[in-house]
């Protein structure tokens, strides 16, 4: 969708937040639950009070390890917690409990593929922290500039936090948007997180600088924030990317600084911020021991990975589905499951692809339903593609028959009579048919015998006439090709 | 050997006001501290092993279990002002 002006190169990389879905919080037993009345999931360790000490979640470096291991990362033997110290009324202490020098993983990367070109993205590394509570800034419009006062809830301060770096590998919005929709089809995957952008439990940040195509220095950057979709994040980073390169182009800098992304205006503007450059004087924390993952913690996490959507959609690509299909069919456990039990019983890849990304997809749609709750069994979509490989259904009818079977008529054989849609495919039966048929139209088979073909298609009309429509054209048009001596 | 220390800016990282009598002493003290540390640092420590931990201990852990909060009021009953079961702060970023 987006064109990188003429004659320039950008460089972007991403920052994403990944919130975990474990039971409590990263260093105290407070709930992880965001739909709690504010303030209630809340205690000495989360709210800071004096003398409160963190314990760390273990279930939450396992969330980091198995994520760190999906994306091809080392998982370091050793890794510590530092303090990142800045003052904000959502950070109770006045620090956050983060990673700086020795994070949980590093080094990792992930495969996108946009139109068929697949890019590596280096993943820098893969630390773990605690998310800060939520801020409601109360004025007109929401907004932090023009609020006059702000609310806090601090049920979400503490909440494991993942925040996953790339390298500035990316080049085009499209690979950022890309990478980001594979990111989050991981992190699912993986069950560690529900990885919701527009609930906040996945969050973007991209850091965007340009330059003259064919230069190796790069360009001062900007930072990205406020993306709640991938979409916005597409747009934005293309705004960003025109604008630097209408700045430089007329002679101008870029000042590096952090830009908000605006969805209605569709464009980023500067954020105020104070006018001191950021200081977080990281330090090791010192009421956390440092974190060993061994071998053998690296090799469970290893052998319990599930199938990551890459793997996924190679094996149904080798199952018979196309690039487009299969990508489709991954984003959708329930539907890969069906095609992946339909294939294995018997059924025919292609047309089995195309039902559930066609008639089931937009089945579901129109009925304001999910896959999982309509009425389909991979046994259907298999009695369903041998229907139409044994000739008793045409394409078009098993599509019919397929909708009422997803409306909870019945099963395909059920629903084809019911709705009178099944052919004859008895070739004894359409041989009687045919025989009649030329015996009404002698010269016709005449002409055919002395290699005019033209006739076959009358005969076949003649013969589909007769039986309501019902025979099966190509049957048919053997059967006189056959009795034509053909 | 004396350390350079902008103790204005370590004071203004901290959020704490500080007198200038207050700034020259506290600066000193720190002076001294840091003194140590490059004495410690200008130690041959090429045979010594890496510590990021005076205890040899790693990997104290909690499962993940959940243990119960506070009642909200009563933390609540903590904080300057409140509104609906929120903290309320004053405006974060300067007007316009
Ligand atoms: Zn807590």
């Amino acid at each position: 969708m987006s064109v990188i002006p003429e004659g320039w190169e950008a460089v972007i990389g991403i920052e994403t937040h990944v919130e975990l879905q474990t039971r409590s919080k990263m260093f105290c037993g407070c709930r992880v639950d965001f739909g709690d009345e504010p303030n209630t999931a809340v205690c000495p360790v989360c709210l800071a009070l004096p003398g409160a000490l963190p314990v760390a979640n273990e279930a939450a470096i396992d969330g980091i390890v198995r994520i760190g291991t999906a994306l091809d990362c080392t998982i370091n033997e050793r890794s510590l917690f530092y303090r990142k110290n800045y003052f904000y009324p959502d950070l109770p202490k006045n620090y956050q409990i983060s990673q700086y020098t020795y994070p949980v993983c590093e080094h990792g990367r992930i495969v996108v593929d946009v139109d068929g070109e697949p890019t590596v993205i280096g993943i820098t590394r893969v630390h773990m922290e605690e998310d800060t509570g939520k801020s409601l800034h109360m004025g007109e419009g929401g907004r932090i500039q023009d609020a006059d006062h702000t609310l806090l809830d601090f049920n979400r301060a503490g909440v494991p936090l993942v925040e996953i770096v790339t390298e500035p590998d990316i080049r085009t919005p499209d690979q950022a948007r890309a990478y980001g929709a594979e990111l989050q089809r991981i992190v699912r995957t993986l069950g560690v997180s529900d990885a919701r952008l527009e609930e906040g439990s996945m969050r973007f940040d991209a850091n965007v600088s340009v330059r003259r195509a064919g230069t190796s220095e790069l360009g001062t950057r900007t930072e990205i924030k406020n993306v709640n979709s991938l979409r916005s994040m597409q747009r934005a980073i293309a705004f960003e990317i025109e604008r630097q390169v209408e700045v430089l182009a007329a002679g101008g800098t870029v000042v590096q600084e952090t830009r908000h992304w605006n969805e209605a205006t569709g464009r980023t503007t500067a954020m105020r911020s104070k006018e001191e450059s950021e200081d977080y004087r990281y330090f090791q924390e010192p009421d956390l021991l440092p974190l060993s993952i061994d071998e053998r913690w690296r090799n469970r996490v290893k052998a319990s990975m599930p199938e990551l959507p890459a793997q996924l959609r190679a094996r149904l690509v080798a199952a018979g589905a196309d690039e487009r299909t299969a990508g489709l069919l991954a984003d959708s456990p329930l539907l890969a499951g069906l095609f992946d039990a339909a294939v294995r019983a018997g059924a025919e890849a292609r047309t089995v692809a195309s039902w559930l990304t066609g008639e089931v997809v937009a089945y579901a749609r129109r009925v304001g339903a999910s896959v999982g709750e309509l009425h389909l069994t991979a046994e259907h979509l298999v009695e369903l593609a041998a229907m139409v490989a044994g000739g008793e259904l045409s394409a078009t009818a098993a599509k019919q028959v397929l909708t009422g079977v997803l409306a909870g008529e019945g099963g395909p054989r059920q629903v084809a009579e019911a709705m009178d849609l099944l052919q004859i495919s008895d070739s004894g039966a359409i041989e009687a048919v045919v025989a009649d048929v030329v015996a009404d139209h002698p010269d016709a088979l005449e002409k055919i015998r002395s290699g005019d073909a033209k006739p076959i298609g009358f005969l076949v009309g003649q013969v589909m006439r007769a039986t309501g429509g019902k025979a099966d054209p190509k049957m048919v048009q053997e059967i006189i090709r056959r009795s034509a001596g053909l | 050997m004396p350390v350079e220390i902008d103790i204005a800016k370590v004071a203004a990282l901290a959020r704490i006001a500080l007198s200038d009598e207050e700034l020259a002493a506290y600066g000193a003290q720190l002076g001294v501290i840091l003194e140590h540390a490059e004495r410690v640092q200008a130690l041959p420590t090429d045979d010594v092993e890496p510590t990021s931990h005076p205890l040899p201990l790693v990997n104290a852990f909690r499962p993940d279990e959940v243990w119960p909060s506070l009642d909200r009021d009563d933390v609540l009953s903590q904080a300057p002002d409140t509104v609906d079961g929120y903290y309320r702060v004053p405006q974060i970023l300067d007007g316009p």
